[in-house]
């Protein structure tokens, strides 16, 4: 029987990265860092209860979106955000999470934002080349379903422990959508108004950016949306290589079989994922399509 | 010369468009090709020319190719082979820097399903090729408004194009094609989308607009009473060949095949076709003091008519004679047949561009026939009854014979 080594290759593969790529890998780990606990301290810098009304006003401005602000539509839609913020994050403080909150919200946002950043410009290059559309769907059909343990191991290798490899991680399985929502996005584009922008004489560039990248705004920030909770779906399997926050909480409970433990930093999770997906899913609502609804 | 010049346009979609072309010079038609080489023929062989400030129509149903043509005129389709001149440049060899100057300044276009951008204002979207272009906001958005003006949506500058009805919004597709004042307007179907009543309405401003803006407008329409209304001149499109250009009074009364005919034959065709096209030129007329009653009867007999035009000095037209008048005369022996002409109060005369839909009450109260004159009042032609119900009608005289045999009773 033929006994195909395909283990053995990346492995010598990553071999050969580590030792040849160090330098690289070490730059990244610091820059990679440094954005977390920066991140960080300026979420823990405010007392906690002035952060809690921050945060909760945030959710509030953003859910209530469109509306005219203190009205009671604007009360109607983001009132039930404003108040489950402050009674959540409340929560959270009196059980004596507070730092792990800000720790993972500041690791989940770091991520978002570098998958974000590679995701779109992608996205929009796959969006005006079929070729490379072609080359790129099955990169990210394999980014999602390889499960994240398996690509841990070479984020330890490359990155040592902590937050780094886990925000690498983290990075990996939440890049996709970002990348095919934009795709998505600007080739749904309706082509008249494409062709009409062009028979006016419009560059590829102000194409983009006047036309596509407006007309597909809606869908790439459903793209952004979906990355913040894959993101946030990552925390606990991030802390599997040491990355801090509730992940490494309900890691710890898991471990000593701990339920209190664990639940409590469980229900933490949830809290923070229905507060981001909340407001991230506003970002997509125009403030000229809210107002044509009321 | 001419403002565009098409010569030998060719567009071939698909991978193997070396030997569709091949077939095509070999005079395959558009199956053949499609079934041999899998390649799509979208115009063959097209060769127009269009003046300066004409509306030239280009009509043909769907797949005919009109859109197609049309798309090669400012290269949204680059054409297989052949040429479209502007000006005397060759567009379809311009380079690309070249091409954007010539979309923003020269030619702009509006498109049957508007084509605006849904997240920006009425003014804002007028504004849109002076924008791209570089141009400041305050020049270009004073612009805007006056163009929007011009096409009758004051009060609708702020609004968002979506809240407005699909006539208005064609009408802010117009005012877009018409801020960067281009020289030629391409309409694709511009009024397709729109309900009858408001496009009847919109292809009468367009008339009113036309006369004061004076562009060279390409107007593509798979609806033939379109074409023939806004047209100066027609092409008629049928599976990417041009079948017949011209005139509407020349498509209608001159149709170039059998597809054009089968295609002119429900037409209104009164406000179309005019006195110079139905009446007999140069009638057979008699010359007032020179020629007396036997004269004019012997030239009524000759040309079978029971009343004959009377020319003056010049050829100059005075009106109108009958036959049982003339014999009477001669009877008493009179020689002045001014003594019995019809003159102007029971005569008509029209000139050549005279729709025969106007033509036709004249005939009402008289026997007489219709008198067709230039601008000095000289006669050129004769109208009768019978060719003006049978432009009317459109009808040939095979059709109307059956008409006879089926609906008539016998007797």
């Amino acid at each position: 029987m033929i006994d195909i080594p395909l283990g053995e290759w990346v492995e010598s593969f990553v071999d050969w990265l580590y030792n040849n790529a160090s330098g690289f890998f070490n730059g990244i780990t610091v820059t990679i860092d440094s954005m977390v606990t920066g991140l960080q301290s300026v979420l823990l810098f405010p007392n906690d209860y002035l952060m809690i009304v921050i945060l909760a006003i945030i959710a509030y401005v953003m859910t209530s979106k469109g509306h005219k602000p203190f009205t009671k539509g604007a009360w109607k839609a983001g009132g039930g955000m404003f108040i489950f913020t402050i009674l959540g994050l409340l929560l959270l403080h009196f059980m004596g999470y507070w730092q792990e909150t800000m720790q993972t919200i500041a690791l989940i946002l770091v991520s978002a934002l570098i998958a974000l950043a590679i995701g779109i410009p992608v996205g929009v290059y796959a969006s005006r080349n079929d070729a490379f559309d072609k080359i790129i769907r099955p990169v990210l059909d394999f980014m999602q379903t390889l499960p994240p343990f398996v690509y841990l191991i070479p984020a330890i290798i490359f990155f040592s422990v902590g937050n780094v490899p886990g925000v690498v991680a983290t990075i990996v399985f939440s890049l996709p959508p970002a990348v095919r929502l934009t795709n998505l996005g600007i080739r749904n584009v309706q082509q008249d108004v494409v062709e009409a922008s062009q028979a006016f004489g419009c560059t590829q560039r102000q194409l983009l950016f006047k036309v596509q990248i407006p007309l597909a705004k809606p869908t790439i920030l459903a793209g952004v949306n979906q990355v913040i909770m894959l993101a946030l779906s990552m925390v606990v399997i991030a802390s599997m290589v040491g990355a801090g926050g509730l992940g490494q909480a309900v890691y710890k409970g898991i471990l000593k079989a701990d339920m209190a433990l664990g639940f409590e930093a469980g229900v933490g999770i949830v809290i923070l994922a229905i507060f981001l997906d909340r407001v991230t899913q506003s970002l997509g609502i125009s403030k000229k399509q809210a107002s044509d609804e009321e | 010369m001419s403002k565009i010049q098409v010569e030998n346009l060719s567009v071939i979609f698909g991978k193997r468009v070396k030997e569709a072309q091949e077939l095509q010079k070999e005079g395959k038609d558009k199956v053949e090709i499609l079934n041999q080489t899998g390649c799509t023929v979208g115009v063959s062989n097209a060769n127009l020319e269009i003046q300066e400030g004409e509306v030239f129509v280009v009509m043909g149903l769907s797949g005919s190719g009109k859109s197609t043509l049309l798309r090669c005129f400012n290269r949204l389709i680059d054409p297989t082979t052949g040429s479209v001149v502007v000006d005397g440049n060759d567009i379809t060899k311009i380079n690309e820097y070249d091409l954007r100057e010539f979309r923003r300044k020269k030619m702009t276009m509006v498109f049957q399903h508007f084509g605006l951008l849904p997240h920006r204002t009425v003014s804002s979207n007028v504004a849109f090729g002076l924008e791209i272009q570089g141009i400041d906001e305050d020049t270009r958005i004073k612009k805007a408004y006056d163009v929007i003006k011009t096409v009758g949506l004051e009060g609708y500058e702020e609004k968002m194009t979506g809240q407005l009805s699909g006539g208005m919004q064609q009408r802010v597709g117009l005012a877009r094609a018409l801020a960067t004042d281009p020289e030629i307007l391409l309409m694709d179907e511009a009024f397709s989308a729109l309900d009858p009543l408001i496009r009847t309405q919109m292809q009468e401003e367009l008339i009113q607009l036309q006369e004061k803006v004076h562009k060279t407008i390409l107007f593509i329409t798979h609806d033939l009473d379109e074409a023939l209304k806004l047209g100066d001149r027609i092409a008629i499109m049928k599976d990417g060949y041009i079948v017949q250009t011209g005139s509407p009074e020349e498509i209608l009364t001159n149709p170039a095949d059998d597809y054009v005919r089968a295609f002119v034959e429900n037409v209104d065709r009164g406000g179309i076709i005019t006195a110079g096209s139905v009446m007999f030129k140069n009638p057979t007329a008699v010359r007032i003091k020179q020629d007396g009653p036997r004269a004019a009867l012997r030239k009524m007999s000759k040309a079978g008519v029971t009343s004959i035009p009377v020319i003056g000095e010049n050829g100059k037209f005075l009106g109108f004679v009958k036959d049982n008048d003339m014999k009477e005369m001669e009877d008493k022996g009179m020689r002045d047949i001014e003594q019995y002409m019809y003159t102007k109060e029971e005569v008509t005369a029209v000139t050549t561009g005279m729709p025969v839909a106007e033509i036709l009450p004249l005939f009402l109260d008289t026997d007489l026939n219709v008198a067709v004159v230039d601008e000095n009042k000289k006669l050129i032609g004769v109208v009768v009854h019978s060719s003006v119900i049978a432009e009317m009608i459109g009808k040939q005289r095979s059709e109307v014979k059956q008409i006879r045999e089926e609906g008539g009773i016998d007797l």
